[in-house]
């Protein structure tokens, strides 16, 4: 299954207003986003703009020097389509000067370091352009918890954090994102060649189809074998959502008051607004 | 008789009990210039929905000043609105007014709080416990707020009341996105129209709009006539003011075409109610 059911028109205006609704009421008008040349933050750049009007849409690309050209390219491109302002801020001097320290760092605690460094980047330019950060993580990515805490997960706001890929797939062909950005593998791009599929070892039409299944419709372990998926595959994908569930929560707080944050001291976000 | 409705679609701010009275004393002075009768606010409207641990610090009392304030506007203007309120003992309702020539007329206590998926309401609320219809200056009604219209009984007992239109004041959150409008607003739709359909009464529901935390409320605020037919329906995700007519014609055509509450075997009902009761405590 490529698809899942969905309305894009119906998406897009919920989308749309989300941002528009939530960034206004905090009594700001502008929003920051890193661009990385790949469809989910392509994606968040035009919901944006749709709901702010591209002037108040700062996207900024920040490549590192394994990055592929190709997708500063695409930044580009989606930049221009959508007509927001794009920053280059490449982030090989602080990468490399950190990492002379530690020459021996394997390639996730490279990426780590990357991804923090870029979420620095962008919450400077919050406080510098008075703009809220905008979050790009898919909901597959964060259920499969394939992100990196306080990195590319770190956000004020993340308007497609409810969508799978297929779905972020479905809603940027509505939303006239570019067909190159759109067609292409999507990628980490924390090194040559990578590509998302491989390193998670499954595509993503098979894995949100069944998350889609087991969260979103709740069918037990053995519904999902009788619908005919692998025990396996379903146990994988149970385990990386358990074992990756401290990235989706705050940092846990030793209880020792009648009122902690959180647990029996509890407000909306949106307390007042 | 017939009465004119507005249906106030609007986007109230979480906890913000002072601007959210300034926005809804305006839209009532809105509904008079527009000539309604009776205008109608979502359920917590002067509070906002997901209040959790601001219950207490938004509550009013009936005799406060502030709905002093709305009491006085309704002696131009008949209104029903949801707020937080407080009793002399601390408990705190999730409550509707409807205020008519000045006076309360009627409060409902929302009985069925719901508490599961997104929803926590029993955490924070005390549940109401009855059903009552009232007399108003447009005849007889009834007032649920949101999930109350979920359970059969409550629509029944009120219509069993006398009630021939059923108020319902809702915020009610956007889930699904796999048809034109969300999956919560189609279902509400089929569940307004079949319940005008089964009792032959006017509904007016009233849905509010806006974001709390990144849930949306879809608004399709609607004047659903006896025939189960939705007659004007305000738009998704936008703000409005449905202005609805009311027709007296259209309820008493609609009872005598079908005359599904003169036949209805209230004693019947109650008899078998009493039973299983009996069976179930015995």
């Amino acid at each position: 299954m490529n698809r899942l059911p969905l309305d894009t028109a119906l998406l897009r205006k919920l989308l749309v207003g989300f941002v528009r609704d939530e960034v206004r009421k905090v009594g700001l008008g502008k929003v920051v986003l890193g661009l990385s040349g790949g469809i989910d933050s392509a994606l968040v750049a035009f919901i944006a703009a749709e709901a702010l009007g591209h002037e108040n849409v700062h996207l900024i690309c920040m490549p590192y020097r394994t990055s592929n050209p190709e997708s500063e390219a695409h930044a580009r491109l989606v930049a221009d389509s959508c007509g927001a302002d794009f920053r280059l801020i490449p982030i090989t001097p602080m990468i490399d000067s950190y990492f002379q320290m530690f020459p021996e760092a394997d390639n996730m605690r490279r990426g780590n370091k990357m991804a923090r460094e870029r979420m620095t980047i962008l919450f400077d330019h919050s406080a510098l352009l008075s703009a809220l950060v905008l979050g790009t993580s898919n909901k597959t990515e964060l259920l499969l918890g394939y992100g990196t805490l306080y990195g590319d997960m770190a956000s004020a706001l993340n308007p497609i954090g409810d969508l799978y890929k297929t779905q972020i797939w479905q809603l940027s062909a509505e939303m006239g994102i570019p067909r190159e950005v759109i067609d292409k593998k999507p990628s980490a791009d924390l090194w040559a060649g990578q590509t998302d599929e491989e390193e998670l070892g499954f595509r993503y039409s098979e894995v949100d189809e069944l998350l889609y299944n087991m969260v979103d419709r709740r069918l037990s372990d053995d519904e999902l074998v009788a619908s005919g998926y692998e025990r396996e595959f379903v146990d994988i994908i149970y385990r990386k959502v358990r074992d990756s569930h401290f990235k989706r929560r705050m940092p846990v707080i030793a209880k020792v008051s009648n009122r902690t944050i959180d647990r029996d001291f509890r407000y909306a976000r949106d307390w007042g607004r | 008789m017939d009465f004119t409705a507005a249906l106030a679609q609007i986007k109230p701010k979480l906890g913000a009990v002072s601007e959210n009275l300034g926005m809804i004393e305006e839209t009532i002075r809105n509904g008079i210039d527009a000539g309604a009768d009776l205008i109608v606010f979502p359920e917590l409207a002067v509070t906002g929905y997901f209040l959790k641990d601001l219950v207490p610090e938004v509550a009013l009392r009936l005799d406060s000043p502030e709905i002093a304030g709305l009491m006085e506007l309704s002696a131009r203007i008949a209104i029903a609105v949801g707020f937080v309120e407080v009793t002399d003992d601390y408990r705190f309702y999730n409550s509707a007014l409807y205020l008519e020539g000045g006076k309360i007329k009627h409060l409902h206590r929302k009985v069925y709080l719901p508490t599961y998926g997104l929803f926590d309401e029993q955490r924070y609320l005390a549940h109401g416990d009855r059903f009552r219809a009232f007399d108003t200056r447009f005849g007889r009604m009834g007032m649920l707020i949101c999930e109350d219209m979920w359970h059969l009984s409550s629509s029944y007992i009120m219509v069993m009341d006398g009630a021939k239109t059923i108020i319902c004041l809702s915020s009610s959150p956007s889930r699904g996105v796999e048809g034109k409008s969300p999956g919560s607003a189609e279902t509400w739709h089929r569940l307004t129209s079949a319940t005008a359909t089964f009792l032959s009464c006017h509904i007016l529901y009233c849905n509010r709009i806006g974001y709390e935390d990144g849930v949306n409320f879809w608004g399709g605020s609607e004047y659903v006539a006896p025939s189960g037919l939705s007659e004007c329906r305000a738009r998704i995700l936008e703000e409005e003011m449905l202005i609805a007519f009311v027709s007296e014609g259209a309820l008493r055509r609609e009872r005598i075409f079908s005359p599904l509450m003169r036949d209805e075997k209230l004693t019947l009902t109650i008899r078998e109610l009493l039973r299983l009761e009996r069976e179930r405590s015995g």
